[in-house]
């Protein structure tokens, strides 16, 4: 048997640690419908008000529930030294990186995502949204993972994890909220959905791009 | 090369202190002159004596991005020739590029409801002010976070890297949001030509607001670099950092 390429054998331990994290999809699933189910409690069950901020709020308490477990994504290899056993490994920092995110992501943004369109049309949307749901949250959450990683390896060795990363990282997910609730509305009131679609796509290229980068610079730092 | 000349932060003082004094002076005396050209100036024939709030709110809106490019080429020189005078550069404009960002928030706050009978207008401009501002903070706050001094510079260099790229994608992503949702009674202060009468007093104030931003930032850098210094001493002395 051969042994399995590093890049895999990293990728298989962080999504058994994203899963097994602190509850991981479990926990993230569960704030998510949480939140969604104080909506109707602070807002009202009036279908009419709801069905028109499903799409909003969804998109809203998605970009929420994509910080949770930002700010363990980093800080315990960092801090028991697996990074100083990574970094002297054959994989690039910033593909470790990177790597770490898509397992983060697998573990609970994907698992976010498929619940997106349900939870939207629970709350009233008409159900034809689901299939661009579906699509523009996954593009959304994996955008969230990156632009989320790069923000937790910025806060590595501070001494407020947390709320700091949200604050960090939530002005970056203003596009990928306004263009992922703009592809709903549009579709809601029947205009076309590619612009923002596009534009969402865009946005999670941009995210790819830049993101490992981001984080292989900020690692660095924090290994010196 | 006179930038490297100057990038010693013991030159830097030396030649800058006897500097400061001046930009003082030509900051207050701008603003003298600024501020009397406001009240001076005529009454806008559509917005009366609001008009004025615009002398000081469109010069702070200027220098809340203009803060944030000194901090972002500052961080761009400390990130890739490790310049610690660059790293304190980009630390000390950061309090005032938000100071700056608040004031034009609040002023255009105070403008918009004699003007459009509101506080706060979710248009997309205010909206990526806002954003700016919060972006600030986050800045701030990091530094604060790390208490190694060389790591805090390090990250909040990257993260002002990141948000200079990403700051025209948020300003174009909340334009694109606010055409989607038809801004309602937003009247645009762009659209007329400005009149030279009142072209002159908004020079004059933005001169004032740049040289006063040269003075505070002068200052500013000056003592970071004196508390490094003196951190320095406790450490070689034995002191722990912060400590007693």
């Amino acid at each position: 048997m051969t042994p399995p390429s590093p890049s895999l054998a990293l990728l298989k331990r962080d999504l058994g640690l994203s899963l097994a994290r602190g509850g991981g999809p479990v926990l993230a699933a569960g704030f998510y419908l949480t939140l969604m189910a104080m909506v109707p409690l602070s807002l009202g069950p009036e279908a009419q008000t709801l069905s028109k901020i499903a799409p909003g709020l969804t998109w809203l308490c998605l970009a929420l529930a994509s910080l949770l477990s930002l700010e363990r994504l980093f800080e315990r290899d960092y801090e028991d030294g697996v990074f100083d056993l990574l970094r002297t490994g054959p994989l690039a920092l910033e593909w470790v990186a990177f790597l770490k995110c898509l397992a983060q992501w697998l573990g609970t943004g994907l698992i976010l995502s498929l619940m997106t369109p349900v939870v939207m049309i629970l709350l009233g949307a008409p159900v034809g949204v689901a299939g661009w749901a579906l699509v523009a949250a996954l593009i959304g959450s994996f955008s969230f993972a990156l632009i989320g990683g790069a923000g937790a390896s910025l806060t590595l060795g501070s001494r407020k994890g947390g709320v700091l990363i949200a604050l960090l990282v939530l002005p970056f997910y203003v596009p990928p909220v306004i263009f992922g609730a703009g592809l709903m509305q549009a579709f809601v009131t029947g205009a076309p959905v590619f612009q923002a679609l596009s534009l969402l796509s865009a946005y999670g290229l941009f995210a790819l791009a830049l993101g490992p980068i981001a984080m292989g610079a900020a690692l660095r730092s924090a290994l010196n | 090369m006179i930038i490297s000349w100057l990038a010693n932060p013991d030159r830097f003082s030396k030649v800058f202190a006897p500097v400061r004094p001046w930009v003082a002076g030509l900051s207050l005396i701008l603003f003298a002159w600024g501020l009397y050209l406001c009240f001076a100036s005529p009454e806008d024939y559509q917005q009366g004596d609001t008009v004025r709030i615009m002398y000081i709110h469109v010069p702070a809106a200027w220098m809340a991005l203009f803060t944030y490019l000194v901090m972002g080429v500052a961080s761009f020189f400390g990130l890739i020739f490790r310049h610690a005078l660059a790293d304190a550069a980009a630390k000390a404009a950061a309090p005032i590029g938000a100071v700056f960002t608040a004031l034009a928030l609040i002023t255009g706050s105070l403008w918009g409801k004699p003007m459009w009978g509101t506080w706060w207008e979710w248009d997309g401009r205010m909206t990526s002010v806002l954003v700016l501002f919060l972006f600030y903070i986050g800045y701030i706050a990091l530094h604060a976070s790390i208490e190694d001094e060389q790591r805090a510079a390090k990250s909040t260099a990257i993260l002002a890297l990141i948000g200079l790229i990403n700051l025209p994608i948020i300003k174009f992503s909340v334009d694109w949001w606010n055409t989607l949702h038809q801004g309602a009674s937003v009247f645009r202060p762009d659209g007329p030509t400005v009149a030279p009468a009142m072209l002159w007093p908004l020079l004059v104030m933005a001169l004032a607001y740049k040289a006063l931003f040269v003075w505070l930032w002068l200052i500013r850098i000056d003592t970071e670099i004196l508390s490094r210094k003196y951190n320095g001493l406790r450490a070689r002395l034995g002191f722990r950092e912060g400590g007693a």
